[in-house]
């Protein structure tokens, strides 16, 4: 059991000046922001939650976030089980482990603008090998005119950023299966189906979970690569909530309702986390072989 | 009979494994092939011409960035605030972490839960906030300002991961330690530190990787001394009309600093995730 010891706050106490300097300070000033109006001059009146109606009735609010958990949602279909397979298909030893490991874990060290700016230029019907290949194959492409080859675009774009920390947290879950599971699998002559699903994925829950949780604040957060890509358009069709809010914020200086979407944009995501987290965990607790090891 | 089937089957199921990994690894390398090759090719090439590999062959665009000062100091100052960022959330997060996986004090759980939700705060709620209070404080344009403000997502993540590290580690040994006469920081420097060595690994790579990432508060909170290289990218773009070829050349050279973090840390990171829970 851990000891009880009050004094472990002293240990804690950095972080937790460090985390209140660049977290609740600038939360407190996105509180206050979003219950005041101002005429300029830094002058300021109390407006309580009317910005938080405002926000929430505005149909641009309710397509943005539509958006957004449309392309959590696919994102998280797409990647979670395409992440699975890749890690059940790579090797176990030798030289392999290294190269797949260095090869997959590259998408994830680009910064992300930079990222936009390759599938930009990968992409593009002119000068970018996937736009003028499937041109000439006589596909009707153009991220730009188009809303469905938009969204394809940033989606595909996604799975080759982010599947890759999927692959790499279940195969982590699986080099920590020890041997003797798959011999006495085998003894009792378990087909590869029974032991996906009897040994590895049990075993793979934990980081699931991890990456899920990753996945979707992640997904659900994006700003930079859609904004390079497309800029939020064809129109708004790919505006998501960040977009959006640092348009409101930064372009149009409307301090109340940005700073009342952001918060609503926040609880949101702490909202999903948790009710993820739990039902992942209750499963968890559920089917006991996993539960009480590391 | 029996025997011969099953390695048979074994033996196809191994070589569909190969042929996803090699599909999935093509799927990876593709668009950055295409970023190299745009690399190497002159700005009217890549516009008039279509071709899978440079027909002129040209270093030109390299030469472009790496003898314009305005260029690579972006480097510079995105590697410095990284290293600072790094620094610091680890700093912070070690004894944090000790005590989230070793006593049990007021609050604790509340604590942690609240510390994994700034994890969660989307970037774009923080833009505006962050260079008010940054103004006030007279940081912008430093590079300890980016460092500061990107501890608000890589701390909670390094006490997170280090957390599970530590947990690992037996109590006995800290017990034994005290027993023999440390004390508490002589034990922590001492016995304690290089035992989760690989955890310290994992978390530097993992701060290492979001700071470096990061564009949207990097981008805001500096205006010229300290901007990162890949702010740069996009205004030079912006301004110049275009040139492909220096683009995708400075795209080419951000790959690089992750390539190499990541050949170094490649034995520790399989290791490294199944031990610290991560």
């Amino acid at each position: 059991m851990k000891s009880w010891n009050n004094k472990a706050w002293f240990l804690v106490l950095p972080v937790l000046l460090l985390v209140a300097f660049s977290a609740i300070i600038p939360l407190m000033t996105v509180v206050n922001y979003s219950v005041q109006d101002s005429f300029g001059n830094n002058e300021f009146y109390w407006v309580g939650l009317e910005w938080f109606k405002e926000v929430l009735e505005s149909e641009r609010f309710h397509n943005a976030l539509m958006r957004n958990l449309l392309f959590s949602a696919i994102i998280l279909l797409i990647e979670i089980p395409l992440g699975i397979a890749i890690a059940l298909a790579m090797p176990r030893r030798g030289w392999g482990v290294s190269v797949c490991l260095v090869l997959m874990a590259l998408p994830l060290l680009i910064p992300w603008n930079v990222v936009g700016t390759i599938w930009q230029v990968f992409a593009r019907v002119d000068i970018g090998l996937l736009g003028y290949t499937l041109t000439q194959l006589g596909f009707d492409y153009n991220y730009t005119q188009d809303v469905v080859d938009a969204w394809i675009t940033l989606i595909v774009m996604d799975v080759w950023h982010w599947t890759s920390l999927v692959v790499l947290l279940c195969y982590s879950g699986l080099v920590s299966i020890p041997q003797a599971y798959y011999q006495a699998a085998r003894i009792d002559g378990a087909s590869r189906w029974a032991v996906f699903r009897y040994i590895q994925l049990p075993k793979m829950r934990r980081v699931l979970v991890i990456a899920v949780l990753l996945r979707f604040m992640d997904s659900f957060m994006i700003y930079t690569e859609p904004f390079v890509v497309t800029g939020g358009g064809p129109g708004n069709a790919t505006t998501f909530l960040s977009i959006d809010l640092v348009q409101m914020a930064i372009g149009q200086f409307d301090l109340g309702p940005a700073a009342a979407m952001s918060l609503i944009y926040f609880l949101i995501i702490l909202l999903v986390s948790w009710v993820f987290y739990t039902v992942m965990t209750q499963q968890d607790a559920d089917s006991a072989p996993g539960r009480g090891q590391p | 009979m029996m025997n011969l089937l099953s390695t048979r089957h074994a033996a196809r199921q191994r070589s569909y494994a190969w042929m996803v990994l090699v599909a999935y690894i093509v799927f990876l390398m593709l668009p950055l092939y295409w970023l190299l090759m745009m690399s190497f090719k002159t700005n009217q090439e890549i516009l008039s011409t279509f071709s899978l590999w440079p027909q002129e062959f040209t270093l030109q665009n390299y030469v472009t960035i790496l003898s314009d000062s305005s260029w690579y100091s972006g480097y510079i100052n995105s590697m410095m605030y990284v290293v600072m960022n790094t620094l610091i959330s680890l700093a912070v997060a070690l004894p944090a972490a000790y005590a989230f996986s070793r006593y049990r004090f007021l609050g604790d759980k509340h604590l942690f839960f609240w510390l994994l939700t700034n994890r969660m705060a989307p970037p774009a709620v923080f833009v505006l906030p962050f260079f008010q209070l940054y103004s006030a404080f007279g940081l912008i344009d430093t590079h300890i300002a980016v460092a500061l403000a990107h501890c608000l997502f890589n701390v909670p993540l390094a006490v997170w991961i280090l957390e599970g590290f530590m947990s690992s580690v037996p109590r006995e040994i800290d017990e034994t330690a005290y027993i023999d006469g440390y004390s508490f920081p002589r034990f922590f420097t001492k016995i304690f530190t290089p035992l989760i060595a690989p955890g310290i690994g994992v978390a530097a790579f993992f701060c290492f990787m979001f700071s470096w990432v990061e564009l949207l508060i990097a981008r805001t909170l500096t205006v010229t001394d300290a901007k990162p290289i890949s702010a740069i990218m996009t205004r030079t773009v912006s301004a110049s009309g275009l040139d492909w070829g220096v683009l995708a050349a400075a795209g080419m050279l951000t790959v690089i600093p992750g390539a190499l973090v990541i050949y170094f840390v490649r034995n520790h990171i399989a290791k490294g995730f199944a031990l610290g829970r991560v």
